[in-house]
């Protein structure tokens, strides 16, 4: 039965999660946010909406069909590039359409043609699809990539006020070679050029893969990791194939706010779904000045440490070591021991092995069903503590089945591994262990990875969260360690280690 | 001023007359020289009455919970000793100290072995008064302690933290309360097991920044 239940933790800690709902996508744009909504729109008119950013539906086409559109959004306008062959490749125009809004049950729902921004005429070293629109941070210049291996990744200037070409005799810059799907970013003083390698549509035979360089000049050199020139090849990689998914491409920054950010692509291939095309969202993590692919969390059991405090969450009962209890000997009260004699105050080694010798055999992990026989049966306060891995500190992190999601990622249930007492926020934004799982939303738990790859944990919701949002904060609160033993729920700080948290395997 | 001559002159003097009984010395620790005392800079707690050690034995949670909740002498969760006041524990007579600590903690060990006590194997009470010039909620007592401790804010149990554990300031939390307009009791037991001991406190804004304008008194609930 033990090896039983190992095998299904093992199993459970390899279970990724692709988005849930309809998915199938290629192309996808950025995804942009509309009065609470998530929309993206791919190649051939197809279009995704979502609540959560968890569960997607077919959305409304846009009227103007193309390959890989793009979007942003300033101001009250929604600026849609989205680009056509005209002709035999690599001939071919990006347009613009704009709306004030996304919604198609909004009466401000209204299309406008906005001309063509860039194009290739079929002998130019460009071929003028796959838009990428970027709006820089620093200055408000508005800046349009497009190409796609036919020649240069090229780059115009766009007027943020009209989403139409400044000047459209402007000669664009040339920023890369051998790749598509081209975006930009801006990050601590650098604008990053990230394109699609490899071939796309060949399910999961393609070799699509997400590279980028950077650059100190929004128009280049773009260069990668190894000092090489995208406009010679370069690229740095962010995401490949990976696990069962096959040809990642089509990036799109997803910037939540609070220093978490996430990224869309689409996969060639998600074996899962038969090789279809899909949506993903993944964590965007910075290391070294280069962005890094995150993981979104997978089920599993873990300890929950806090980065501030290197302590562990745990429930607050009286635990048992690992093996049974041993007295202390040497260091202290007592004599040091001799080297490899019997322990002082006892003999843990056993007959010859010394107090530093251990028992010679394995000890197993501690078993919950072992050392819970006197916890408390109501609800249990939390608390943080050095990890010595007992049961109380373990925690199952299980996805929660049609309870909704946030970008990436369900929800999760946390509960003491072996045990269906679950972790929960309380109305005065606290913590507590109920006995068991019903479903509540202050029971399911949204994990973000942010950039340096620890994690922010936040409840769907507080109960009755009127009152504690207005005591203690107007955001959403957030899993907080105060102090090296304890934790509790506050507004998130991205400056600050409080909030962040490392899922450790035990 | 009249209440400072009426209430704090003679609880000075008895102080004094006190400390002159004890006819000890501690490194860190002195008699209260005044009716209240702020925090340190760091918002630490440095005025409190300490009971002489009584012997305990074990640091872990249901051990020290155990031990916490015998009743040792009359009154023992609201009481609100006088220094130089007296309680019987089994066979000894133990007395409360009133000190002042020069630093952010108040070590237990300098306290108790000035007087020929033990120091391992032990159970300190302690007791202060915390003055708040207006109610404060969203706050947090923040304690640490050598080793294992229990805390109260006016009679409710806010902290337990166990084990062989060393100081660390903000080692136990305790969730949110409300300080209450005026004095206000904060009590803990503390275990040692053996070796140094000692203990801190502060209370904690909603940002986890030391509350300011609180004072310590040992006096002003015996008004």
């Amino acid at each position: 039965m033990k090896y039983a239940l190992f095998a299904t933790i093992l199993a459970l800690a390899t279970l990724a999660f692709a988005l849930d709902g309809q998915i199938g996508i290629h192309d996808p744009s950025t995804i942009v946010m509309c009065d609470g909504k998530y929309y993206t729109y791919g190649t051939g008119g197809s279009s995704l909406v979502s609540d959560d950013g968890w569960t997607w539906r077919s959305g409304t086409a846009l009227p103007r069909r193309g390959l890989a559109p793009d979007v942003i959004h300033i101001g009250d306008r929604y600026y849609v590039y989205v680009a056509a062959n005209i002709g035999a490749q690599p001939k071919a125009a990006v347009n613009m359409i704009w709306s004030k809004t996304l919604d198609p049950s909004s009466p401000e729902y209204k299309w406008e043609e906005g001309g063509v921004v860039a194009s290739s005429d079929g002998v130019e070293d460009s071929n003028a699809i796959d838009p990428g629109i970027f709006l820089d941070p620093t200055d408000g210049k508005l800046w349009l990539t497009y190409g796609s291996y036919f020649g240069y990744i090229r780059l115009v200037q766009l007027d943020p006020k009209t989403g139409k070409r400044i000047n459209p005799n402007d000669q664009p810059h040339n920023l890369a070679i051998n790749c598509e799907a081209s975006d930009m970013m801006y990050h601590d003083g650098w604008y990053y050029l990230l394109a699609t390698h490899g071939s796309c549509c060949r399910g999961a035979d393609s070799g699509y893969n997400i590279r980028l360089g950077r650059s100190k000049n929004v128009t280049g050199p773009y260069l990668d990791a190894d000092g090489v020139d995208m406009i010679q090849g370069g690229g740095k990689l962010l995401i490949g194939s990976g696990g069962r998914v096959v040809g990642p491409g089509h990036f799109g920054l997803l910037d939540l706010g609070d220093g978490v950010q996430k990224f869309s692509l689409h996969w060639e291939a998600d074996l899962e779904r038969g090789g279809a095309s899909v949506l993903d969202i993944r964590p965007l993590l910075w290391r070294d000045g280069w962005p890094v692919a995150g993981e979104n969390l997978k089920e599993g059991m873990y300890e929950l440490e806090s980065v501030r405090t290197g302590t562990a969450l745990e429930l607050a009962v009286e635990g048992v070591p690992v093996g049974g209890p041993r007295a202390r000997g040497g260091r202290g009260r007592g004599a040091a021991p001799p080297a490899g004699g019997a322990a002082p105050g006892g003999t843990p080694g056993g007959p010859g092995r010394g107090m530093f010798g251990g028992t010679g055999t394995p000890i197993p992990p501690q078993e919950v069903a072992q050392v819970s026989t006197n916890w408390p049966t109501g609800n249990v306060d939390t608390r943080m503590a050095t990890y010595l891995c007992q049961a109380q500190q373990k925690w199952a992190l299980t996805a929660v089945p049609d309870a909704g999601g946030y970008p990436g990622s369900p929800y999760f249930k946390i509960t003491i591994a072996g045990t269906d007492r679950a972790l929960a926020a309380t109305p005065d934004a606290e913590l507590v262990v109920l006995p068991a799982f019903n479903g509540g939303p202050e029971q399911l738990w949204r994990m973000d990875q942010l950039a340096d790859g620890s994690w922010r944990i936040m409840p769907k919701s507080v109960p009755n969260s009127k009152e504690p949002l207005v005591l203690y904060s107007k955001e959403p609160l957030v899993l907080s360690a105060v102090g090296s033993s304890f934790a509790t729920l506050a507004k998130f700080d991205p400056k600050s280690d409080r909030q962040r948290w490392l899922f450790k395997t035990p | 001023m009249n209440a400072f001559r009426k209430y704090y002159l003679p609880t000075l003097a008895l102080l004094a007359v006190a400390a002159t009984a004890a006819q000890v010395s501690w490194p860190t620790l002195t008699k209260p020289a005044t009716p209240e005392r702020a925090p340190d800079a760091g918002g630490f707690i440095q005025r409190w009455l300490v009971l002489e050690p009584i012997p305990a034995n074990g640091l872990t949670d249901n051990i020290v919970q155990t031990a916490v909740k015998k009743e040792y002498f009359p009154n023992q969760f609201t009481v609100i000793p006088h220094d130089g006041d007296k309680v019987t524990v089994g066979a000894s007579e133990l007395t409360w100290y009133a000190l002042d600590t020069k630093l952010y903690n108040l070590n237990l060990y300098h306290f108790a072995h000035a007087l020929g006590k033990p120091t391992s194997d032990v159970l300190f009470w302690a007791v202060t008064i915390v003055i708040c010039p207006r109610e404060m909620s969203g706050v947090r007592l923040a304690i640490g302690s050598n080793a294992a401790s229990v805390w109260w804010v006016n009679g409710k149990e806010v902290i337990g933290i166990y084990g062989d554990r060393q100081t660390v300031i903000d080692d136990g939390v305790s969730k949110r309360l409300t300080l209450q307009k005026g004095p206000n009791v904060v009590r803990a037991a503390i275990v040692n097991g053996g070796g140094a001991t000692d203990f801190c406190a502060r209370f904690l804004d909603a940002d986890d920044r030391p509350i300011k304008g609180i004072t310590a008194t040992l006096s002003e609930v015996h008004k």
